[in-house]
Formats: structure tokens, sequence, C-alpha cells
């Protein structure tokens, strides 16, 4: 089976945002990164495939140079090489752009069974991304996967509902799955996988590799302007302690559940 | 923009779902500011009565789109319906609820339409004459105000509760139900639905707890959630978790409170290393009263909280459980 892994370089979890000067965008100088959370478990999902079947895995990102660093990542976690839009032109896209790209990317490698994306980023949060590049492609898609079993010609696989119900669906391929998050345990780069994928080939291609003009992708390709970033307005109603002092704020928490919130 | 403003309804079996009634009154209330008007879309049939409670509201008019393959649903046949009414009725905006559902198919209708689809909408703005629609990437940390740049149709996600269904206006005559054909007959549905089922495995009932004591990312790994267990077991209160939490395995999944797993609505809600996600805060803001406990104080849980401590759980969750047996006795 031939899977093509979409992975998105985010901001680490906890990481510190900072608004940059443009009123726009995040200011990316320093900003600690990671692969997307469930973009991880996508990947994990198809190393465990291939293991399983045979084939090769394909990792494909859209990202500035910088998100080399994720790229390694998931070589050193088992996927056989990359594709990486780094180009200037692909940047600042919105889901629309980027899925146009990626499609593009994924036309150009022969025989792919499956793509599989996260079911939404961390940062842009769109929850759009693998979808649009379903029917960019014109193949079936499903999302929401907590289970892939491969059958003949096809997957059986298990979608997540609303409110503790699921589904199991039956699609050829080949297809599109999204991703949620926990349907695997991620495994961690090894010593060797690290050392390994120094060597892994990454491919970078540009708007004419992918017959795509620079009007198609990045900012130019977008079909929503993102007009400011800010901060939200601070709508807290909470009454806030400080806990430098938590013997303080214990004190003071339980006094206001007593007495105000008469809940204790 | 020109055209009409369509609200799509979702329905169950005892029709409309709530979140139809979020999105026709968000469909009124920037109709109201642009001069648009507003059609109800209601899809699929045996939905109990979705197209006469769309049609009670006060809208132009309910589209009401029929055909046998949209049950059970799939993307490919809501995808081929909806695509069908937009080219031939042609709105300006088309708004969904940001379900599940939706989050399935209206990328794809986005594409197959080559247009713009603002996905999970928390308000609007209307500058100019021109609609800002605000949405919280970075998990919610941030707000993005977002603009179309085509003429449309363009399409547009909006939270759960982000619009209060309960306002939606009512009309003093029921709107007229229109059929759109759009015969799918030639459509070919890729996906084949083998089963749909709830799990139960020894499922714990939260929803019945006084006091929920919930544990989030921040307790950093499974060894330390001993400290938020006595915690609770001090409160008298149950044990819940965040979704990260699950996933890892920390503990089961019927401990999950949010949007996929439990709702629940306890006297008491403590919130410990927990951020404060839409998809955590569905399940847990009926809560009466809220403690969250975040070394971040941008967290968003403190946005619905009572009582927010800022500070690191390691060192403040166990005074609070030494002082709440203090005073328990
Ligand atoms: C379709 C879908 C469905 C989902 N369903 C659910 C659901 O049902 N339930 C759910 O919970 N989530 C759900 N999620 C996931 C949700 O979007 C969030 O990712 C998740 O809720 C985050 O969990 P968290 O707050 O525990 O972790 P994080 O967001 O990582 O937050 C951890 C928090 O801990 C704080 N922290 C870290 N260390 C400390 C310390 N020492 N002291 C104090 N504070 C500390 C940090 O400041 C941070 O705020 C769903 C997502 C999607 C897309
Ligand atoms: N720039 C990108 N490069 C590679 N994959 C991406 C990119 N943006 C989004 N994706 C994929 O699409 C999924 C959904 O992203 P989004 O639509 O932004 O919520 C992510 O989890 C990734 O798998």
């Amino acid at each position: 089976m031939k899977i093509i892994v979409c992975i998105k370089q985010v901001p680490e979890r906890d990481a510190r945002l900072r608004i940059a000067s443009d009123g726009k965008s995040i200011d990316e100088t320093g900003l600690a990164t990671e692969i997307n959370e469930s973009d991880q478990y996508a990947l994990e999902a198809a190393l465990r495939l291939v293991e399983e079947h045979g084939g090769e895995v394909v990792v494909a990102c859209l990202g500035p140079d910088a998100a080399q660093e994720s790229i390694r990542r998931a070589l050193a976690m088992g996927a056989d090489r990359a594709i990486h839009l780094s180009e200037d032109a692909f940047q600042d896209g919105d889901a629309a752009a980027t899925a146009r790209a990626l499609a593009a990317a994924i036309e150009t490698e022969e025989e792919v069974d499956l793509v599989m994306a996260g079911l939404q980023s961390d940062d842009a949060g769109w929850a759009q991304t693998g979808v649009l590049v379903a029917e960019r492609l014109g193949w079936p898609s499903a999302t929401l996967i907590m289970e892939i079993e491969a059958e003949e010609g096809g997957l059986k696989v298990k979608r997540e509902l609303e409110s503790g119900w699921f589904q199991w669906v039956r699609l050829p391929l080949p297809a599109v799955l999204t991703i949620q998050s926990g349907i695997n345990t991620v495994r961690y780069a090894t010593l060797k996988g690290i050392m390994g994928a120094k060597k892994k080939e990454i491919k970078t291609l540009s708007p004419d590799h992918l017959g795509l003009d620079a009007g198609d992708v990045g900012e130019a390709g977008r079909r929503i302007e993102i007009a400011r970033l800010y901060e939200p307005e601070k709508t807290a109603e909470a009454e806030m302690i400080e806990g430098d002092d938590a013997v303080k704020a214990a004190d003071v928490l339980v006094d206001r559940l007593q007495k105000e919130a008469r809940v204790l | 923009m020109a055209g009409a403003i369509w609200a799509v309804t979702e329905s169950g079996g005892d029709g409309l779902k709530p979140v139809s009634h979020e999105v026709i009154f968000a469909a009124q209330v920037i109709g109201d500011a642009l001069d648009m008007p507003v059609e109800a879309v209601v899809t699929s049939a045996g939905d109990g009565d979705a197209a006469e409670q769309a049609a009670a509201r006060e809208v132009g008019c309910v589209r009401l789109i029929e055909d046998g393959k949209l049950a059970p649903y799939t993307p490919d046949a809501y995808t081929a319906a909806l695509r069908r009414a937009i080219e031939a009725e042609e709105p300006g905006l088309v708004l969904f609820p940001h379900t599940y559902q939706v989050r399935d198919y209206a990328p794809r209708l986005a594409a197959a339409l080559d247009t713009g689809f603002v996905s999970d909408v928390v308000g609007h703005r209307v500058e100019d004459g021109d609609l800002v629609l605000v949405r919280q990437p970075y998990q919610g940390k941030l707000n993005a105000d977002c603009v179309f740049t085509g003429e449309g149709p363009n399409l547009a996600s909006l939270q759960a509760g982000a619009y209060l269904g309960d306002e939606a206006a009512r009309g003093e005559s029921p709107a007229e139900i229109v059929e759109v054909d759009v015969d799918l007959s030639d459509v070919e549905v890729r996906t084949e639905v083998l089963d749909t089922f709830q799990e139960v495995e020894d499922t714990v009932d939260l929803s019945r707890s006084d006091v929920i004591v919930a544990v989030g990312r921040g307790i950093g790994d499974e060894e330390n959630l001993e400290i938020v267990r006595e915690l609770a077991d001090a409160l008298g209160g149950q044990l819940a978790a965040s979704r990260p939490v699950c996933d890892n395995e920390w503990l089961p999944m019927d401990r999950q409170i949010g949007s996929s797993g439990q709702t629940v609505a306890p006297r008491l809600y403590v919130a410990v290393g927990i951020s404060g996600a839409i998809q955590h805060i569905v399940g847990m803001k009926g809560s009466q009263t809220v403690v969250a406990i975040n070394k971040d104080p941008d967290a968003p849980i403190f946005a619905v909280s009572d009582y927010g401590v800022v500070g690191d759980l390691f060192e403040i969750v166990p005074e609070l459980t030494r002082r709440v047996k203090e005073v328990k006795g």
C-alpha cells in the first residue's frame, strides 16, 4: 500500500504566542514547534498499515524551510521519504489554497492508494484540508477515523460521531481519511531512526512542477482573508486567585466555595 | 454578496437539532444587517417534522431537499445535493452548524464550488456593509477576523452555542415549504454505511455526580494522577478527564468530558490542567460552579470559570486537598 500522510508543523502546545507586527499572523522567531497532534496519529496509523501489508509511507508538508524539522522527525519515526512545499509562493494560504497545492503534489506521485491527514490543525483549526484534498483528487473520503481495517480493494473504517456514537463505513481505494487523536499510541523515534532519517529523500516541488499558477496557491490563492489576529477580550467573570502561594490560594478558594458558592 | 442567506439545518429522529435553530437565528441577524433574505434548508426525509419546525421560524421559505440517496448520510450524496441546490438557487451565503456531519462534507462542497469556507465561527460584525466572521484559531487562544475574497456563494459553519437558538424569531404564519429537485440518481455514492452504534462498556454515568474533578494534559503523566484522585476523594466527587488524558490511556474513555465524551452539569466542576478547548467546554458548561487551576493566566478555561487559580497544579492541588479535608472534618 502506498500512503501519503499530510503533516503540518505547528507551534508547540504551551508555546507563548506573539502576534506579528502585521497584526495578522504569529511571530515565528524562536517559536518551538511540533508535528500537529492528529497528524502524528495519522502517521502512526500509516506506518502500522505498511508494516502489516507492505508498501511505502510518504509525508507531504506545506510549510517554510523551518518545517524541515518536523519532516525529519516524521522520517525518523519511519516514513520512507518526504515532499516539502517550501517555496514562498505556497505559504500563508487558507485551507483552500493549501489543499490545492497538496492535492497537486499528491498527483505527481504514482499509484497512491491512500492519503491520510489529521482531522484538524492545532493552529489554524479549519478542519477542512484533508476533505478538500479528497474532493480535489476526486476520491472518496471518511473523517474522524478511530480504527482502520484493510480489505480486498478497500478499507473498513470506524468513524467517531457525536456523543459517544460510532459508525463503521466501507470505502474503495484510493481514498482519503482524516484521523482523530487517540486512534493508536504514537511511537517515539529511535536513535537508529534518527540516524537513518538523515539519508532519506526530501523532494521540494515548485508551483510550476505542480502545473499551478502562483495565483492558485499561498496568499494569492486564498478564498478567505484574515483581516486581523488578536487576543480575545477577557470575558472573565471569574474571580482570579493568585496561586504563587499555594497555601493561601487553597484557603481563599475553599472559603469562597463554602461561603459564596455554598458547594462545600 | 448577493442573493439569500441559507441556514442549512440538521435533524434527527425528533426533528430539527438545537444547533439548527442557532443557525436560523444567525441567518436572521446577519440577513437583517446585510439586507439579505433568509431561507432555511432541510435535507432528507423522515426526520420528524423538521421542515414544519423550520417553517415556523421567520424565514422567507424552507427549501426541502429530498432524495432516497440522502439516507443514510454519506458525504458523496450530501455534497452533490447541496451543490446542485446552490448552483440552481444561487444563495450568497450558506450557513451550517459546525457538526461532525458538516465537517465531513462541507469542505468537499467548498472545493466543488471553489469557494471560501469559514469554519467554526463564533461571532460576526458588519463593517462598511461587509461581513466579518470571527473564529478562534490556536485552540481558542486567539481571535481571527475573516472576510471572503469572492462574491459567493460563500460558506460558513457556526460553533455550537455561539448563537442562541431560542432567540430565532417565529413567523406570524408558517413559511412556504419549497421542494428543490436535485435528482441524485446519477450520483455514485462510494462510501457504504455498515453499522451505527453506541459503545457501552461498563460506562460510569458521570452525569449524576454532584462533584466532578476533571484532569487534563497539564498533569503530564499517568503516575501524577494520584494527587487529583485524592482531591476528588476529599471532595466526595468523581474523577473525570479531558480527551488527551483518555487518548493516552491514563484514564478510561468513559471518564471523558466533552463533545465526544459525556455531558455533565454537577454542582461543582474542578478543571485541573485543562486549557478549555470548545470541545471540552460543551461537555461541562452547564455546571453550577466551575473552578479552574491552570498555570497559564490566558487559558480559555478561565472564561467559563467562577474561580480561577493561576499557578502550578502540583503545588496547588495537594494544598487544596489538605484544606478541603480540614473544613470537611
Ligand atoms: C472533533 C473533536 C472532538 C473532541 N472531543 C473532545 C472531548 O470530548 N473532550 C475533550 O476534552 N477534548 C476533546 N477534543 C480535544 C480538544 O480540542 C482539546 O485538544 C483538548 O480538550 C485539550 O485537552 P487539555 O486541555 O487537557 O490539554 P491542553 O490543551 O494541552 O491543555 C493543558 C493545560 O494544562 C496547563 N498546564 C500545564 N502544566 C500545568 C501545571 N503544572 N499546572 C497548571 N496547569 C498546567 C496548560 O497551561 C494548558 O492550559 C476534541 C477535538 C476535536 C477536534
Ligand atoms: N500546510 C500543511 N501541510 C501539510 N498538511 C497540512 C497542512 N495544513 C493542513 N494539513 C493537513 O490537514 C489537516 C487539517 O488541517 P486544517 O484544515 O488546517 O484543520 C492537518 O491535520 C494536516 O494533516
